[in-house]
């Protein structure tokens, strides 16, 4: 086990390397650049903001400083866009949010999604069947950016229980809004796929021999039925964990909350490639560490899988 | 509308009258808070005066800051930095004198030196700013040869020739020249603060600025707050303890936001105008933006389309946009039809009576289609065009009608819509046929718009080539009186039509009926929070 996390590791350090070169390449072949602007700028001014971002430099060149003032420094960089700024000041500062209310939204999608395609699964072609799945369906067509706005309306102006936007450091009640707006959709899906494994489970043989062994159906379904049922879900909810906690667009938008997301997807709008390396890269590195851990986790949930 | 363009300046010739500040009336009484918070609809890029480019930094920075002049509700130059000023009999030496009272907010005195600081900075090669060539705008001296890196930054004409008098060097007599001067670029910074601490100079807590309000919090994307400054030289006008700038990315939030009581002001969403100011008159208003959004038609030699060399199809394409009813049934915000490239909010400019403005729609269609059959198209050999836009429904909407209008007098209009990045490249590269564009002007001053589309101009991307019409603007620049050219030269574009004008901006917002003394007659929304105050309602 210990030389397989090892391997894997050593494994990501050639993969991020190809991210960067990879990412660097397509960035710099999409039309644009970041100076770009409704005035054509003078040449001479072109020049100068080039050679103050270095991109006066050949492409090989510029991905090779990147590289190393990554390793040597972790520096990732100025940012374009916000000239104040540099990468390493808008990760620190937009990562911690996105990892706040991603994290809760996780948890609460993870709990209810499993609790909701458990149950419907148990009573399955019954009502309570038929009003989870309704509920689950309605939940992952309805898009973030419906969710949102319908949140802000009837919480924050009508009701008046919450604020409609902002983040004030995570503090409870800024989070409560984003949180049910990014989870829904995941708890959705989630439940789905949680019902759908639940029953093949349920259908096998060895539940059906437990259950003529005369075991009480509930223990059958703790005992038997949800660790195997849980497999497919363990692989689904890496990736999700990842993407939740590096945020997500329409949360920072519709909820001002300072976020990561909404930077990756400005930086590539705005050509800010230093800002799109440096989040790329970090989703990069979370996903492989949170794949990593999924991988791990299976080797303990399912006795058949060894390293 | 591509707002890093807009950055708002000075106003109209009137002399400067004494320093602004909250002018409370006696018959108010004032509320027991005195918060203000304002709605940005994009998060900060920076605060650094010298590289801002974006509407939103401006906001802010206006209130951190304070040049050699701002601007009053209707946008009249009033003395700030500078108490008075002498010209010289050519008019290219200008000498300010400058408050001896102004403070930086760590207590140091304001001096002519922190604005000669200032002003090398932004044309200094090492900076880069994207607003040096407002600097060169400006006539200043060497401006050009410094940004090229030809001269030392010390050589621009700027001079400080005591601690309390500035000199600048032009080299043209510019008639608006002082106008130019309450432009964030040209706003004084705190030199040792800058060098001591390099890019993080701006952050709250570290930021040492002149205005009448200091940084306290700064959460991109989220918000900044700042704080009523002791040490301003005017503190005691002030009322609002402190104002808040919140991002909110979507204008439909925005609202409800305001609505929830958590802004203060908002523009209005699109749409919602004629019903507002119908029901909540108190808070919603609408005034002219010193703006205008336009398409352009390439005329560029080689790459342009060869239909668009004819001056009578490009009048056929302008004649046949029905402005009214994309200003009425599109926009539906108070805009105002465009048939000159300046709008006639701004300064001292007449808009010439250019003859298709005054004609019915029906009279312009007829005229329009005159145009095309006498070009050689007609219904059956139709002209087809295609128009490139960024990305946005507003301007798809726009696109939509226009591509109506032009089938009903014959001509087929292909519409292509990409992003922001890709269609400036393209516009610049002059490899389209028609081009969605806008400018907002930096300056209250014609000129600000009719510099664009002389042969010699950064934004002529359409390869606009008229030696009349350079000759007004070049001259323009040396007359105690250029408004006669301005209006000559919009006549010129009349005639010749190189860009089709759709409609000039309004800026349309709420504001809570408790707040007093926000100016919302300026042309650039520029506004100050020193001057506003909150009554007990």
């Amino acid at each position: 086990m210990f030389s397989f996390i090892a391997r894997r590791l050593l494994v990501a350090v050639p993969t991020l390397l190809i991210l960067i070169v990879i990412s660097a390449v397509l960035m710099h072949a999409a039309p644009g650049g970041p100076f770009n602007s409704e005035r054509k700028l003078s040449a001479e001014v072109v020049a100068n903001l080039q050679a103050k971002y270095g991109l006066d430099q050949p492409l090989y060149v510029q991905i090779w400083t990147y590289i190393r003032d990554l390793v040597l420094h972790f520096d990732f960089g100025p940012s374009f866009k916000y000239k104040d700024r540099t990468v390493n000041d808008i990760i620190a500062q937009g990562f911690p949010v996105t990892l706040v209310y991603g994290f809760w939204s996780f948890v609460i999608a993870t709990i209810l999604g499993i609790g909701a395609g458990v149950i419907a699964a148990i009573r399955q072609n019954t009502p309570t069947d038929y009003l989870v799945l309704s509920v689950a369906i309605i939940g992952a067509v309805l898009p973030g950016y419906v969710i949102a706005p319908i949140l802000v309306l009837v919480f924050t102006l009508k009701l008046g229980w919450l604020p409609g936007g902002g983040w004030e450091d995570g503090e409870w009640r800024y989070l409560v809004l984003p949180v049910i707006a990014l989870s829904t959709g995941y708890i959705a899906s989630i439940a789905r796929l949680m019902r759908s494994s639940m029953l093949e489970t349920l259908n096998s043989n060895f539940v059906r021999t437990a259950r003529a062994k005369g075991l009480p159906e509930w223990k059958v379904i703790t005992r038997h039925v949800m660790k195997p049922a849980l497999l497919p879900i363990l692989s689904y909810l890496g990736p999700v964990f990842v993407g939740m906690i590096t945020g997500s667009v329409v949360i920072d938008m519709y909820f001002s909350t300072g976020g990561i997301g909404k930077s990756f997807v400005d930086s590539a709008l705005n050509r800010d490639y230093s800002v799109m390396l440096g989040v790329t890269l970090l989703v990069g590195a979370l996903t492989i560490v949170f794949n990593l851990i999924v991988d791990v986790l299976y080797a303990f949930i399912d006795p058949k899988i060894r390293y | 509308m591509k707002k890093h363009l807009l950055l708002s300046t000075i106003l109209s010739l009137s002399l400067a009258g004494s320093a602004f500040a909250a002018t409370v009336d006696a018959a108010d009484k004032l509320a027991g808070t005195q918060t203000f918070s304002y709605w940005l609809i994009d998060s900060i890029t920076t605060l650094d005066p010298q590289l801002i480019e974006s509407v939103e930094d401006s906001d802010v920075a206006r209130q951190l800051f304070e040049g050699l002049y701002t601007e009053d509700g209707t946008g009249d130059l009033v003395d700030a930095g500078a108490i008075g000023y002498t010209v010289s009999d050519d008019k290219m030496t200008y000498t300010f004198q400058l408050r001896p009272e102004a403070k930086w907010s760590n207590g140091d005195p304001v001096t002519a030196n922190d604005y000669v600081y200032a002003w090398q900075r932004l044309v200094d090669p090492a900076t880069a700013s994207s607003y040096a060539w407002y600097m060169e705008l400006m006539q200043v001296a060497n401006a050009t040869a410094v940004i090229a890196g030809e001269k030392p930054p010390a050589e621009l004409g700027v001079k400080a020739l005591d601690d309390l008098t500035l000199e600048v060097k032009l080299i043209t007599p510019l008639p608006y020249f002082r106008k130019m001067l309450a432009h964030s670029s040209v706003l004084p910074v705190h030199k040792a603060t800058i060098e001591a601490n390099g890019q993080k100079w701006t952050e709250p807590g570290v930021l040492v600025g002149n205005g009448a309000y200091t940084l306290t919090e700064h959460k991109p994307g989220e918000k900044a707050v700042v704080t009523r400054n002791p040490l301003y030289w005017n503190n005691a006008a002030t009322v609002i303890e402190s104002g808040s700038f919140l991002t909110v990315n979507d204008e439909n939030i925005a609202f409800t936001r305001y609505e929830a009581g958590e802004l203060d002001t908002v523009g209005i969403p699109t749409g919602m105008y004629p019903q507002l100011s119908k029901d909540r008159p108190a808070e919603a208003s609408s005034a002219p933006r010193a703006c205008t959004y336009y398409y352009l038609l390439n005329m560029d030699a080689g790459k342009g389309p060869e239909a668009l060399k004819n001056v009578n199809v490009r009048k056929a394409l302008s004649y046949a946009v029905d402005r009214d009813i994309l200003v009425d049934k599109v926009l539906q915000s108070g805009q105002i039809p465009a048939y000159t490239l300046t709008p006639a909010a701004m300064a001292g400019f007449t808009v010439p009576s250019v003859d298709y403005a005054t004609m019915t729609q029906e009279a312009r269609s007829e005229e329009a289609k005159r145009l095309l059959s006498e070009a050689g198209y007609t219904p059956e050999n139709p002209l087809k065009l295609t128009l490139n836009y960024n990305t946005s429904e507003g301007h798809k909407s726009i696109a939509v009608a226009v591509q109506q209008f032009y089938k009903a007098v014959g001509v087929e209009l292909t519409l292509n819509n990409m992003e922001w990045q890709v269609h400036s490249d393209i516009m610049h590269e002059r490899t389209y046929e028609l081009a969605r564009s806008a400018w907002c002007g930096d300056y209250n001053e014609a000129s600000t718009f009719l510099d664009l589309f002389t042969s010699s101009s950064g934004f002529n991307d359409v390869a606009y080539l008229n030696a009349d019409y350079d000759k007004l603007m070049a001259d323009s620049k040396t007359m105690e009186d250029p408004q006669p050219n301005y209006t000559k030269a919009e006549e010129i574009l009349a005639a010749d039509m190189p860009i089709i004008p759709i409609y000039h901006y309004t800026s349309s917002r709420m504001l809570k009926t408790d707040v007093r003394g926000y100016p919302k007659k300026n042309v650039f929304g520029t506004w100050y929070l020193k001057e506003l105050y909150r009554v007990a309602e």
